[in-house]
């Protein structure tokens, strides 16, 4: 009796643990869950085909995901979220444009995109990482008032240098008057589809061979680790792995075998690599001696500096790190489009990455690349789903464009906003204990 | 020859601050396996010297220093705190220098990670390796066995026991191949009592392994149990160097404090009469963090200068910030057999009682804000004087401030261009003359002082400490003065209380014996009487 | 005396020294270019009216220790429908400016109230908070200039939902400020133009300002500058950290609010959408420029920075436009100027380290 009365006991325990952790889980991503729901929502309304959104989706992923990629390193670093990757994209567009001059086009258009802006974003990255080491403490509104400041710069070089001082010949190009870039300038001699277009498979057929690469990745892991104990943590990751996986190639295989529209979308390999090598880039640097500098700075800078560490070179790197990595990014977003806004295309770029990596569930000390696709995924379904959703509700399609500005703006000033309180709350806490 | 049995030696250090000198001629020798206490009061000297052992830059920034160091019986020259972790010297710092969100190893190979090379690295340099977490984990568990921690060396610091924290900071010193001299620098601060326990056990161990130490600390029963040989400083000053087991905590004490008194000119109260309490305070608790107070008991009583005293840490500061609401506090303040509210500057100040701050240029004043402004304006704040009323709306007036502020300049001499001068460009003297200035336009019947003399030079020191007595003799007012220097105290206080711990030590006259106070700074007061008890 | 004089100098930093030096070579230009001078002074002072409250509104903020106020879009939404709810009301001359007033500005305090709460949650991060929650203010009310009810066919579009982009006030309120009072120097038709000074604009600026001055001196005002100069110093004197705050962040929502009818009567129509984005740095880059910094603002650079920052513009425009062809040369020196002077204020707080 007495013994089955521990036992309640102890379940109730169990059952309060649960709820608390369920709780804390709810409270941690409230905002992915909120956005999770609203994209779900605001797809219902819509009235999309599943297949539309999917391709859709999947168009702006390999779009958009390597700029977001691009925040992570500042924010490990401690220097919050890098609005000043604009300069990257910028670097990113001036060598896209100068390829485009020289009218070379395809993958060696490409290549020589990416190896003409890493001299620039090195230079724009050095200048960013000096300015933000003189506003320590400050430097998210310092990065986003310098992204401001270059776009000026950009537009004094592109609309009133280029042709005038700086002379250019190019009548596809330049205004009429022969002086400044056109607003729009068309890819299609240069860089259009250069990475896109090389190898595409459908989406039942990419999926099958993303299962089975995770699956051969498990395996080798675990096949590398077999003397070691493996953490429990990892082993059921690896099993949840396994498992989605497994689902995932199972509807592949049963897709292709219908006349599905899923079959007609295309995936673009060669990019959806380019990203994945981000992405394994990203997560081999924070391995290295570099890596953990990275993280100690990001942690406590007066501790680094106190061990020995170059706190402001570090920093200074990991601007240099994101700027190029933006500068690239950029180079992927232009080939895709197929043609370059010029004075518009990077004015966004921050706002947008920084709105999905926080929709991820970042903050603005913590970022995985994880949160950066999932982030992705969230915030660009917002993006397919809201104009029609909005009017399809309200009989306006303006409507859900402005609403989806709303959710960029407002996420970034909720984000910040609890960010910020709850270090205050937090400092609070610590003066009583 | 026979130098290299020593692993230290400094030879005549001095050091002085513009013309100011703070070490003379300090002579200090250390062996192999031999732990060397550090003794002093706060600014003794002993971070200073620490400082010029560790080459930091606010030595070499101010001109250096006379003397020799050497290592070993080597003549070295130390630039920068890097070259002395390279040489071998290494430091346990009083606060701790560790990553909360890093596990254990990663605290203890901070900056000195084990890295093996990839094919990136052998491309773009050593930079790019990755970490051999393996080896640096192997490292650090030797370490952590040396001290006998069975902590996992993979658990993250954040959240594990102060105490702990400590041991990790010693585990990541004792890690480094070439240690050869280890500094702890007031490590049982913060530590339980059996935590520093713990401590002092791993400190013999350290020893055992023939690393020297220098073991700086004001706790003398600590000591007298670990410590080979004793240094004391004082005021700049080696006063004795004894080897431990021919002194005591009562020799040490006197040492430690000893020093004449200057008196400042006051006639003596008279002892007999009957002096009403005007403010108590019952199990005062405060949190203010590093002067913590833990239960304080204290009448003051009308027209006293009551000064509290006691080292950095112990919980001084934290008694009249207490009082007046600035930080968390709990407990009962009695002012005038009346209650006050607790936690509100507001209810302080409105009955009458002023507040100068220790920390002057932080908390006292405004510093790009005129003279006048700063001496009037928490007195517009309570009192609501020096403003005109409009019905609708108020304007500050003008005429009656300049007239108290010419009024307040002249009686505290304070030296200024004019009253609109701008706080900053002050010098330090007269800027707590501003402060005092500021507290009694609120006409209060307690005024509590903090550090009223700290950084400001000799001839300021004197004529606020001038200005106090002559406040207390001529209005009446009651002072209570909080400061670290103990001469100052006993140069024109009535009482003094010794807080240690965060509570009161005990209470002695100004004129009681070195001994006394030089134990209840330490905080070996009680121990040493309760034991006296016991035996008698 | 010579130590006055040097104080003025190290008041007038470089870049300021650097505006003026810039300022004085374009109007000296604008001369020999054969440009109506006095028409340009003319525009400077009907500039220095309209846009001189939105940069005062920066002072209450900065002084109350909030900092740049770059959330002053929330305040320029309430004074927009202050104007909006004028025209719906069918009012029209200086009764009308005086109603949009009358409904702005109880609306501002209400959102300031709202604005200082958050901020006084984010101390510390202010800047970037109220960045962001401006820009969402302005896109929220986007959607709300499409939902909200007005129905007065001068502001509707003809056909579809919502309020026009850009509303005339001929009619209504349009220059009730710059045409009181005013007065004209010099012959129009001549090649320096004529000098008219906006007599009623320049007094409801100078208005403001006296005010605001009154309100620096009051007992409230002297609490509020006090928690800015040093929130532990006030809190040991007894002052209420987060009131003054709140004290200085309604103000600034307030005066934002007046702002922009100001700005709006002068200017001849109403913008709505995305206009009032970026107005907050213009302001925040005026003030800068008039010598305040992050934590010291006063009256005079307000009148200095707004006189010197939108001088500039109105005179490089023309300027700009005859010595190089092409390109929208003013509109860019604006970007520059205003975020360069925003970026060097950053980078002169400190946190070097």
């Amino acid at each position: 009796m007495q013994n089955q009365k521990n036992d309640k006991k102890e379940l109730d325990i169990d059952l309060l643990e649960i709820s608390e952790v369920v709780k804390k889980f709810l409270v941690a991503n409230m905002v992915t869950m909120v956005f999770a729901i609203l994209g779900i929502v605001g797809f219902m309304f819509s009235g999309l085909s599943l297949p539309f959104f999917v391709s859709e989706l999947l168009i702006r992923m390999t779009r958009n995901s390597f700029l977001v990629l691009a925040l992570i390193i500042p924010v490990l670093a401690g220097m919050g979220l890098n609005f000043a990757i604009v300069l990257g994209a910028m670097a990113g567009q001036v060598a896209v444009i100068a390829v485009t001059h020289w009218e070379i086009p395809g993958v060696w258009g490409l290549l020589l995109c990416m190896a003409l802006s890493v001299p620039l974003a090195l230079v724009f990255g050095y200048l960013t990482g000096k300015l933000l080491n003189k506003t320590k403490g400050k430097e998210m509104i310092a990065s986003l008032i310098l992204a401001f400041f270059a776009n000026g710069i950009y537009q004094l070089f592109f609309l009133v240098l280029l042709g005038g001082v700086i002379p250019m010949q190019n009548e596809v190009m330049i205004l009429s008057g022969g002086v400044g870039l056109r607003v729009s300038i068309n890819l299609a001699t240069s860089i259009k589809d250069a990475a896109d277009h090389i190898w595409r498979l459908s989406l039942p057929w990419s999926a099958l061979s993303f299962s089975a690469l995770t699956v051969m990745y498990v395996g080798i892991r675990r096949y590398l680790n077999r003397a070691k104990k493996m953490e429990e943590r990892t082993i059921r990751k690896h099993l949840v792995y396994v498992a989605l996986v497994s689902i995932l190639a199972l509807w592949s295989l049963y897709i292709m075998n219908t006349d599905s529209m899923f079959n007609n979308i295309r995936i673009p390999i060669v990019t959806v690599i380019a990203i994945i090598v981000v992405c394994i880039f990203t997560t081999f640097i924070l391995k290295t001696k570099l890596g953990q500098d990275l993280k100690t700075v990001g942690q406590d800078r007066h501790i680094a500096t106190a061990s020995g560490i170059d706190a402001n070179r570090i920093r200074i790197i990991a601007i240099i790190i994101s700027t190029i990595l933006a500068a690239w990014g950029q180079i992927f977003f232009l080939q895709k489009m197929g043609i370059l806004l010029t004075y518009g295309a990077h004015a966004q770029v921050g706002l947008f990455a920084v709105a999905a990596l926080l929709i991820g569930g970042a903050s603005v000390s913590k970022a995985t690349i994880g949160q950066a696709i999932l982030g992705v995924v969230l915030f660009h379904t917002i993006f397919i789903v809201s104009p029609l959703a909005g009017k399809n509700i309200f009989g306006d399609a303006q409507l859900g464009e402005f609403f989806r500005a709303f959710v960029a703006y407002g996420v970034v000033g909720l984000s910040l906003a609890m960010h910020a309180w709850g270090k205050q709350i937090q400092a609070g806490n610590s003066l009583k204990s | 020859m026979e130098n290299l049995e020593y692993v230290l030696q400094m030879k005549n250090i001095s050091k002085d601050y513009y013309g100011n000198c703070v070490l003379k001629d300090i002579n200090l020798s250390v062996k192999a396996g031999e732990i060397h206490a550090i003794l002093g009061e706060n600014g003794a000297g002993k971070s200073t010297l620490m400082n010029i052992l560790f080459g930091m830059t606010v030595i070499h920034s101010t001109g250096g220093f006379d003397g020799e160091i050497m290592l070993e019986g080597k003549n070295i020259n130390i630039k920068s705190p890097q070259e002395a972790l390279e040489l071998g010297i290494g430091m346990v710092h009083q606060e701790f220098m560790l990553i909360p969100g890093y596990s254990v190893t990663e605290n203890v190979k901070l900056n000195r990670e084990i890295t093996k090379r990839n094919f990136v690295s052998r491309i773009f340099g050593e930079k790019l390796e990755t970490l051999d977490l393996k080896e640096m984990a192997k490292d650090t568990r030797k370490a952590l066995d040396t001290l006998d921690m069975d902590i996992d060396e993979w658990t993250r610091v954040e959240g594990i026991p102060v105490g702990y924290m400590q041991f990790i900071e010693i585990a990541r010193e004792i890690d480094k191949k070439n240690i050869k001299l280890l500094v702890f620098d007031e490590p049982t601060a913060v530590l339980t009592e059996s935590e520093a326990a713990n401590l002092l056990t791993a400190m013999q161990k350290i020893k055992e392994s023939g690393i020297a130490i220098l073991f700086i600390t004001h706790r003398l029963d600590e000591v007298m149990e670990v410590a080979d040989n004793i240094t004391m400083l004082r005021d700049g000053e080696l006063v004795a160097q004894k080897k431990s087991d021919e002194t005591n905590v009562i020799e040490l004490a006197e040492l430690m404090v000893g020093r004449k008194v200057e008196k400042i000119v006051r006639e003596k109260r008279d002892e007999k009469a009957n002096r009403k309490t005007i403010l108590e305070v019952k199990d005062l608790r405060v949190m203010m963090s590093g002067e913590e107070v833990k239960g304080i008991d204290l009448k003051i009583e009308e027209g006293e200068i009551l000064g509290i005293g006691g080292l950095a840490g112990q919980g001084k500061i934290g008694i009249a910030n207490g009082i007046m609401g600035i930080y968390p506090v709990s407990g009962d303040i009695i002012l005038k057999g009346e209650k006050l509210k607790l936690n509100s500057p507001k209810d302080s100040l409105e009955r009458k009682i002023a507040f100068v701050s220790e920390d002057r240029r932080g908390v006292g004043l405004l510093l790009d804000t005129s003279i006048e402004i700063n001496i009037v304006v928490t007195a517009m704040q309570i009192k609501k004087t020096f403003i005109r009323n409009f019905v609708l709306f108020t304007q500050i007036n003008q005429k009656r401030i300049k007239e108290h502020t010419l009024k307040m300049i002249k009686m505290l001499d304070i030296r200024c261009r004019n009253e609109k001068q701008l706080i900053k460009k002050l010098s330090g003297g007269n800027q707590q003359k501003i402060c005092i200035a500021r507290a009694l336009t609120l006409a209060p019947d307690v005024l509590l002082v903090s550090e009223p003399t700290r950084g400001i030079d000799v001839g300021a020191k004197k004529i606020v400490l001038e200005t106090l007595v002559r406040l207390n003799r001529d209005l009446g007012m009651t002072i209570v003065m909080t400061s670290s220097e103990l001469a100052e105290l006993r140069s024109v206080c009535d009482r003094i209380v010794i807080i240690s711990g965060g509570k009161i030590e005990g209470e002695l006259k100004p004129d009681s014996n070195d001994t006394d106070f030089g134990l209840m700074m330490a905080g070996e007061y009680k121990k040493i009487h309760s034991r006296g008890d016991e035996q008698s | 005396m010579i130590t006055r004089i040097k104080d003025l100098f190290t008041d007038f930093d470089l870049p300021r020294l650097l505006i003026v030096a810039f300022l004085s070579t374009l109007l000296v230009l604008a001369f020999f270019l054969g440009l109506p001078v006095l028409g340009l002074l003319t525009d400077m002072l009907n500039r220095l009216g309209m846009f001189g409250v939105l940069v005062l509104a920066m002072v209450p903020a900065i002084v109350a220790g909030v900092g740049l106020n770059f959330g002053l879009p929330l305040g320029i939404l309430c004074g927009l429908i202050g104007g909006l709810v004028s025209i719906e009301l069918d009012l029209s001359g200086g009764w009308a400016f005086a109603a949009a007033i009358a409904v702005a500005v109880p609306l501002a305090t209400l959102v300031g109230l709202g604005y200082g709460w958050l901020l006084n949650r984010v101390k510390g991060s202010e800047m970037m908070v109220a960045t962001y929650v401006g820009f969402a203010g302005v896109s929220l009310m986007c959607i709300g200039w499409i939902m909200l009810p007005f129905r007065s066919l001068e502001m509707v579009w003809p056909i579809g939902k919502g309020l026009r982009v850009t509303i005339a006030l001929s009619g209504r309120y349009e220059r009730v400020l710059n045409d009181f009072w005013d007065f004209t120097i010099g012959d129009p038709g001549s090649s320096t133009g004529a000098l008219t000074i906006p007599t009623g604009l320049l007094l409801f600026f100078g208005a403001m300002c006296l005010l605001m001055w009154l309100f620096l001196r009051s007992r409230m005002g002297i609490q509020m500058k006090t928690v800015g100069d040093n929130p532990k110093f006030a809190v040991t004197s007894g002052m209420n950290v987060n009131r003054g705050r709140m004290i200085g962040t309604i103000l600034s929502t307030v005066l934002a609010a007046v702002g922009i009818l100001a700005f709006n009567q002068g200017f001849g129509f109403i913008q709505l959408y995305t206009a009032p984005m970026f107005m907050g740095f213009t302001a925040v880059a005026a003030i800068l420029i008039g010598g305040a910094t992050v934590k010291k603002a006063s009256i005079s650079n307000a009148i200095i920075g707004t006189f010197l920052f939108q001088g500039l513009l109105v005179v490089s425009l023309p300027v700009a436009n005859q010595i190089m062809q092409g390109g929208n040369l003013a509109e860019i020196s604006r970007i520059i100027i205003s975020n360069g002077i925003i970026l060097y204020a950053l980078s002169q707080v400190g946190g070097g380290e």
